[in-house]
């Protein structure tokens, strides 16, 4: 039983963890239409960023100062943040595939530099040498596991609140004013590119905190954390759950990551052994499946956008 | 200095087969198709099928060329791997892309690339298995073209860049002779100007899907000509290709020809300088530049 519910809260933990960065995205995709193609460069630069500056001395590259949990994780966040603004300030006022292809290639150049760069974080080994928070007084068992779980669904309901806020406020409605209509916009006297890059950067570091929690709870991120195929997930997650709702985005990524965990232990536990090399092969035609799937059957997702009406009239009678 | 020269033009001659297509479906579709570099995985493949398929048929066909390391079955091969290409190109639009096109806006079709491509490229690795394969399994040797400097060609990489070459000029023709190279680019300027014109907007989507595949298909065994046939390829090349279009300017024909052999070189030169390890940096690097300098590239217009 204990087993059960020991497994229950490591899910929940990195689905939790996991569903941050889905809210991260949903302001960029969902209430702004931005496409942010390289999820991962965000999640890998909190992650990194964490853990360089929270981390002990490692022989051989940067790191190892030490610095107190909350520090090292803002630090990851600003991390996170300023390599989004340096994305944005070139691409956001651009046609819109160039955000596209430019995220996707940070993504990609990320990676590369992380598994290359020994000096800098280690390379392909990976970063290692980090202590976990609060590690003394709570050991490393079942105790820990469940404060951490009740840390990051703390966090996770604390972006939710700021984002439910934020799309609430006059920000959130311009933000989708623009969306919708940037003509229209700027004819008010917005500024569509500047509204663009505030969401995209804010976007990036909620999905950079996702990062920077998934490296304290395994204490170790390596290239391999960072690969494209998570940028996948997250996408698969939002657009199951729902652009453009907070709570479809959540719900996503419980049911994907769920699907997805269900699935690997089918198949290690049922697949045949000549097949068992092309599990992952497997997993990623069914996670390019749910996408496609959902953009021809159901693009508005699971749990559509509320749209709000900031003046609702009486639609009751004025029925054609 | 001078073999990363020759070696980058050689690279180029296929990048740019590859972002003629992409360029083309981005201008006229609008929207980043990052599934395109897949036809190019699909091209590959089914070469490599037909090359097998008329060798076992016809041995006579199973005889080298020349110094080439392939044989006349895989010249075949080419032929039928670019127009199955070119129709599975067509397919993958009816049936994804047409639908979601109606649906949705323009980055729901960029979305749906990335969904199509997970899916291209694994569904390969399953068939083919995930080891990479050569045409041809002799080895073929090296001309040297000069002693010092050092200067080594494959008779492959000439006989790709001919090719590549050839298809370019005839590609050029077709654009700026025909009336359906009229109504192809009156379609990229205004889609409903020229429908009122009597351009058929569907046939002409379709033409640039058949275009696209085909010219990728070539791009793809040039490719493996060049180095090795993987299932993810595509996934190698994406960004590569993604930059010559941007460094050409979207939508400009001959700007992804010349955005082909700048990306080529550049990533080669590159090479002698960084470490090996980040060459998949490179491209990236390219387009970071190309947006801080020229953000509308080489040949492209301002438009959102």
């Amino acid at each position: 039983m204990i087993g059960v519910i020991s497994y229950l809260v490591f899910f929940s933990t990195v689905a939790a963890i996991l569903a941050i960065a889905v809210l991260g995205l949903n302001l960029q995709w969902g209430n702004t239409g931005l496409f942010n193609g390289g999820v991962v460069a965000s999640f890998g630069a909190g992650a990194y960023g964490t853990l360089l500056l929270g981390g002990s001395a490692q022989a051989g590259h940067l790191g190892g100062y030490e610095l107190a949990y909350p520090v090292a994780l803002l630090g990851g966040l600003i991390f996170a943040g300023v390599l989004a603004w340096v994305i944005g300030v070139l691409t956001l006022r651009l046609r819109h595939d160039y955000l596209a292809i430019a995220t996707f290639g940070v993504a990609v150049a990320f990676e590369n530099l992380m598994r290359n760069a020994t000096w800098l974080a280690g390379g392909a080994q990976g970063l290692r040498g980090f202590e976990r928070p609060l590690r003394q007084t709570l050991g490393d068992g079942f105790l820990y596991n469940v404060a951490f779980f009740a840390f990051v669904l703390a966090l996770l309901v604390l972006t939710y609140v700021f984002l439910e806020r934020l799309t609430a406020s006059p920000f959130g409605r311009m933000l989708r004013a623009i969306r919708e209509d940037e003509t229209a916009a700027r004819s008010l006297g917005k500024s569509p590119s500047r509204a663009r890059l505030v969401a995209f950067v804010t976007g990036s570091v909620i999905i950079g905190l996702s990062g920077a929690l998934y490296a304290t709870f395994y204490a170790f991120v390596s290239p391999q954390d960072i690969l494209p195929i998570l940028t996948f997930q997250i996408w698969a997650m939002l657009i199951v759950g729902g652009a453009g709702n907070n709570r479809g985005a959540m719900f996503g990524a419980f049911l994907i990551w769920g699907a997805w965990s269900v699935s690997g232990w089918a198949l290690a536990r049922f697949a045949p052994v000549e097949a068992q090399l092309f599990t992952g092969s497997i997993q990623f035609i069914l996670i390019g499946a749910v996408i496609v799937g959902m953009l021809l059957w159901r693009p508005q997702g699971l749990f559509p956008e509320r749209l709000i009406v900031s003046q609702p009239g009486d639609f009751s009678t004025t029925k054609p | 200095m001078i073999q990363q020269l020759v070696d980058g033009v050689l690279v180029g001659s296929f990048l740019s087969l590859g972002a003629i297509g992409l360029t083309l479906v981005m201008h006229i579709l609008r929207f980043a198709n990052f599934s395109h570099a897949e036809l190019l995985s699909i091209g590959a493949y089914v070469a490599l099928v037909f090359d097998k398929l008329f060798e076992a048929l016809l041995p006579v066909f199973a005889t080298k060329i020349g110094p080439l390391s392939m044989d006349w079955a895989l010249v075949l091969a080419l032929f039928a791997s670019i127009g199955i290409t070119a129709l599975s190109a067509v397919v993958i639009d009816r049936l994804v892309f047409a639908r979601v096109r109606e649906k949705g806006g323009e980055l729901s079709m960029v979305f749906a690339s990335f969904g199509m491509a997970l899916i291209i490229r694994n569904v390969i690795g399953l068939i083919f298995g995930l080891q990479s394969v050569l045409y041809s399994d002799e080895i073929a040797f090296a001309m040297v073209l000069s002693r010092d400097p050092l200067l080594l060609v494959k008779p492959d990489q000439v006989f790709v860049l001919i090719a590549a070459l050839a298809i370019m000029v005839g590609l050029h023709f077709v654009l700026s002779r025909t009336t359906f190279g009229f109504a192809l680019r009156a379609v990229a300027e205004n889609p409903a100007l020229a429908q009122i014109h009597g351009v058929n907007l569907k046939r002409m989507i379709m033409i640039v899907w058949l275009l696209g595949g085909g010219l990728a298909a070539a791009a793809g065994v040039f490719y493996g000509l060049s180095y090795q046939i993987s299932p993810v390829m595509g996934r190698d090349l994406v960004l590569p290709i993604f930059a010559a279009t941007i460094v050409g300017g979207i939508g400009s024909v001959y700007g992804a020809v010349l955005g082909g052999f700048v990306v080529g070189i550049a990533s080669n030169i590159a090479l002698s300088i960084l470490p090996s390890g980040y060459s998949p940096s490179v491209p990236f690097l390219m387009i970071l530049l190309v947006l801080l300098i020229r953000p509308h590239g080489l040949f492209g217009e301002a438009r959102a």
